[in-house]
C-alpha cells in the first residue's frame, strides 16, 4: 500500500472549496435546526437554488458573476418563502416533508430536458466561471502557491479564499446573531413554540427569518461549490442532504464552529476512507473488491451517524451539560 | 395574617345580585357567549362573563369542567365555534395569540413550559417585551440592545429573587423541578408586565412554605395595580386571596360571588369538598335533574 499518497490526499482534502461549500451548507443546517429546531431535509434544495442561480443568471441572462451571486441568493430566499408560507405554522415534521419534496422536485426540474436551453439537463451548466468574470477576478497572479499537501495554482487559491471568505462572514454573523436577543428567541422557539407566543413573540415571523438565513447559507454553500467545479444535478441529491445532516450532528447541531469542524472532519473523513478502502481490498487485507470498498464507506458513514446520535447526540463540540436533557 | 389579608380585599366589584354572568363595575374582560365543543362533548358554553380590573379572581371547579379550554380560548391558543370577547374594550375574537400577550393579557399553563435548553435566566429575559435586539437586524449590533438587556437582567434577578431561583440563574430550565419549573413560568409572565395575568393552577406542586410567600406576591400584583385570573384547586388559595370566585362545571358558569358567599353555596360544596354526594354537581346545570327525577 502507498501510505504516502494515501495520507497525501487526506490532508489535501483537509482545505478544498467543497469543503468549505459543505461547510456553509452545514452552517445552514445549524441555524435552521440546531437553534431554531426545523427540521429541513431540503438543504441540498437550498444549494442547488443558489448553485443554479448564479449560473443561469450568467449563463442565461448575461450578468457579471457577482450578480449572478446575489441571484442565487435571493433564488433561495424566494425558495425559504414558498417552502416556510404554507408549512411553518403547523408543526415541525410537516417542514421535513415538505423540504425534503421540494428539493427533490427542484432537482427533478433541473434534470429534465423540458428546460435543457436553460439548466443543461443531465450535462449541467458550466463555463459561467469564466463568462460571468469570476475567474477574471482572480487577484492573484499566475503561479503555485503553499506547501506539500496544500499546493495549489492561483486559480484555485482565488476559489479558496473567495469560499474562506464568504464562511467566515457567515460564521460570523450566526455568532452575532445568536448571542443577541433575537437568537434568545429563536431557541426559545426551538424548545416550546407556544411558551414563546404567550409571551407576545411572532413566532412564525421568527421561524420564517431563521429558514431564510439558513437558506441563504446553503446557497452560498452552492455558489462556492459552482466557483470550483460544474453545476450538475446529480450533486444535489438526497444523499447529499444526510451527509450534511452527518457532519452537523457530529460537530454539534447547536454550536457555531461545530458545523464547519464537523465537516471538515466529516469529509476529510470520507477522503481518508475513499483512497484506503480500496488500498486494503487490494493487497487483501479487506476480503471484498475494490468498487464494494468504495461502497463500502458509505455503510460506515451510516453507522457512524448512528454512532453519533446514540452516544453523543449534542456531537462533538456540544455543551457537555446538554446531554443529560437531550430529549 | 388572615386578619391582614381579609383587609386587602377589593369588594363592591358587581352591580346587582352575584349570579351567573353579572355584571361588574370595571371588567376588564367581557366575555358573550363562547362555546368550544370537541366532536360532541362541549367543552366550554359560557353565555357571558366578567372579570373584574384590577381584582384577583379565582376560576374553580372539577375536573375537565372547561377552566383550561376557556383560557386557551381567551388567550387566541385555540378558537372557539362561535362566540366573542374584548379585553379593555379590544375585540380579541381571531386575534392570534401572541398579539392577544402583546396587550398585556398575558397567561401560564397547566402543563409548565419551561424553555428546557435555556437557562432560568436567560428564560426570564425572553419574557420581557419590546426588546430592541429581538428585530433581526438591530441584533446584529451590541450597542443598540446591550444596555437594555442589562436592564433586563436587573429587573429579572429580582423576580428571580423573590421566587427563590436566583442561585439557580445560570443552570438549563431542563434541571428544575417541577414545582420549580412552576415558579419559573410565572415569574416569566410577569416578565412581560402584564395587564391580565392568567395563571392555570400556578400553585399546583408548589411546597406549602413558598405558598405562602408566592401568594403574597400574588397580592402584590394587585397593588401593582394588575388583574389576576387564575385556575386553582387549593380552595386555601382561593379563600386566602381571590375578591372574586367563578365556578364551572361541565363548560358552563354555575355560580360567582365573592369567596366567602360562593364557597357556601351548596353546589361550590358538592364539587369540591363532596361532602353531600346525594346532590350530584349535575344538578348545577340543569342537566342531571331530569334523570334523578326520573329515578324517583
Ligand atoms: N384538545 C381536546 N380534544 C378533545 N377534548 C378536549 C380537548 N381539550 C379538552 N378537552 C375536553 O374538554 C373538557 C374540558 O377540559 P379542560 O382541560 O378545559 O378542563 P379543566 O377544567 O382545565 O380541568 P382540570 O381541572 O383537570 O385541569 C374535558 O372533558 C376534556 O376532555
Ligand atoms: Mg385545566
Amino acid at each position: 500500500m502507498d501510505w504516502g499518497s494515501i495520507l497525501n490526499n487526506t490532508l489535501a482534502g483537509l482545505l478544498t472549496p467543497t469543503i468549505l461549500a459543505f461547510a456553509l451548507a452545514t452552517l445552514g443546517l445549524a441555524m435552521h435546526f440546531g437553534f431554531a429546531g426545523l427540521l429541513n431535509f431540503g438543504i441540498a434544495g437550498f444549494m442547488a437554488v443558489g448553485a443554479y442561480g448564479y449560473a443561469i443568471s450568467v449563463l442565461t441572462f448575461g450578468l457579471p458573476w457577482w450578480a449572478g451571486m446575489i441571484m442565487g441568493v435571493a433564488a433561495s430566499v424566494v425558495f425559504a418563502l414558498i417552502m416556510g408560507i404554507p408549512t411553518l405554522r403547523l408543526r415541525g415534521d410537516y417542514l421535513a416533508i415538505v423540504t425534503i419534496a421540494a428539493a427533490e422536485i427542484l432537482r427533478l426540474l433541473f434534470l429534465t430536458t423540458a428546460f435543457e436551453p436553460v439548466t443543461g439537463s443531465a450535462d449541467g451548466l458550466f463555463g459561467y466561471n469564466n463568462s460571468g468574470g469570476f475567474a477574471e477576478a482572480n487577484p492573484f497572479p499566475v503561479g503555485d502557491y503553499g506547501w506539500g499537501p496544500w499546493t495549489y495554482n492561483e486559480q484555485t487559491l482565488w476559489m479558496l479564499v473567495f469560499g474562506l471568505i464568504v464562511l467566515a462572514v457567515a460564521t460570523l454573523l450566526l455568532w452575532a446573531l445568536m448571542r443577541s436577543p433575537w437568537g434568545r428567541v429563536v431557541k426559545g422557539i426551538r424548545e416550546d413554540e407556544d411558551a414563546v407566543r404567550a409571551l407576545g413573540k411572532n413566532v412564525f415571523a421568527y421561524k420564517m427569518q431563521a429558514l431564510i438565513i439558513g437558506g441563504v447559507f446553503g446557497a452560498l454553500g452552492g455558489i462556492v461549490l459552482a466557483t470550483s467545479t460544474n453545476v450538475s444535478p446529480g450533486v444535489y441529491v438526497t444523499s447529499l442532504t444526510f451527509f450534511l445532516w452527518t457532519a452537523l450532528l457530529l460537530g454539534g447541531a447547536a454550536t457555531i464552529f461545530g458545523p464547519v469542524l464537523g465537516s471538515i472532519i466529516f469529509w476529510v473523513l470520507q477522503a481518508f476512507l475513499t483512497n484506503i478502502l480500496p488500498a486494503l481490498a487490494e493487497s487483501g487485507i479487506l476480503p471484498v473488491s475494490g468498487i464494494q470498498a468504495a461502497t463500502l464507506r458509505y455503510v460506515l458513514v451510516g453507522i457512524g451517524l448512528m454512532l453519533i446520535v446514540i452516544y453523543r447526540p449534542q456531537g462533538i463540540f456540544g455543551d457537555k451539560r446538554e446531554m443529560t436533557f437531550v430529549k | 395574617m388572615s386578619s391582614n389579608s381579609e383587609s386587602q380585599k377589593s369588594t363592591g366589584l358587581h352591580i346587582g345580585v352575584a349570579a351567573p354572568g353579572v355584571k361588574k363595575v370595571d371588567p376588564i374582560l367581557v366575555i358573550d357567549s363562547v362555546k368550544k365543543s370537541f366532536g360532541g362533548l362541549t367543552a366550554v358554553d359560557v353565555e357571558h362573563l366578567e372579570i373584574p380590573r384590577g381584582a384577583i379572581t379565582a376560576l374553580i371547579g372539577p375536573n375537565g369542567a372547561g377552566k383550561t379550554t376557556l383560557f386557551n380560548l381567551l388567550t387566541g391558543f385555540d378558537n372557539p365555534d362561535t362566540g366573542a370577547w374584548s379585553f379593555e374594550g379590544k375585540q380579541l375574537a381571531g386575534i392570534s395569540s401572541f398579539k392577544v400577550a402583546k396587550m398585556g393579557q398575558v397567561r401560564t399553563f397547566q402543563l409548565t413550559k419551561a424553555l428546557s435548553l435555556l437557562t432560568v435566566l436567560e428564560n426570564m429575559k425572553l419574557g420581557a417585551k419590546n426588546q430592541t435586539g429581538e428585530k433581526l437586524l438591530n441584533s446584529l449590533f451590541p450597542f443598540l440592545w446591550r444596555k437594555q438587556d442589562n436592564e433586563l437582567e436587573v429587573k429579572a434577578m429580582e423576580l428571580l429573587r423573590r421566587f427563590k431561583l436566583d442561585a439557580k440563574k445560570d443552570d438549563f430550565a431542563a434541571s428544575l423541578s417541577g414545582g420549580q419549573r412552576k415558579l419559573l413560568e410565572m415569574a416569566r409572565a410577569l416578565m412581560t408586565d402584564p395587564v391580565l395575568v392568567m395563571l392555570d393552577e400556578p400553585m399546583a406542586g408548589v411546597n406549602p412554605a413558598l405558598t405562602q410567600s408566592l401568594l403574597e406576591h400574588v397580592l402584590n400584583l394587585k397593588k401593582e395595580g394588575m388583574t389576576v385570573l387564575f385556575v386553582e384547586h387549593d380552595m386555601h388559595m382561593v379563600r386566602h386571596i381571590a375578591d372574586w370566585v367563578i365556578v364551572m362545571a361541565e363548560g358552563k358558569v354555575v355560580a360567582e360571588g365573592a369567596p366567602d358567599t360562593v364557597m357556601k353555596e351548596q353546589a361550590v360544596i358538592d364539587a369540591y369538598l363532596g361532602a353531600h354526594q346525594d346532590t350530584d354537581l349535575g344538578v348545577v346545570t340543569g342537566r342531571i335533574k331530569v334523570i334523578s327525577e326520573e329515578g324517583k
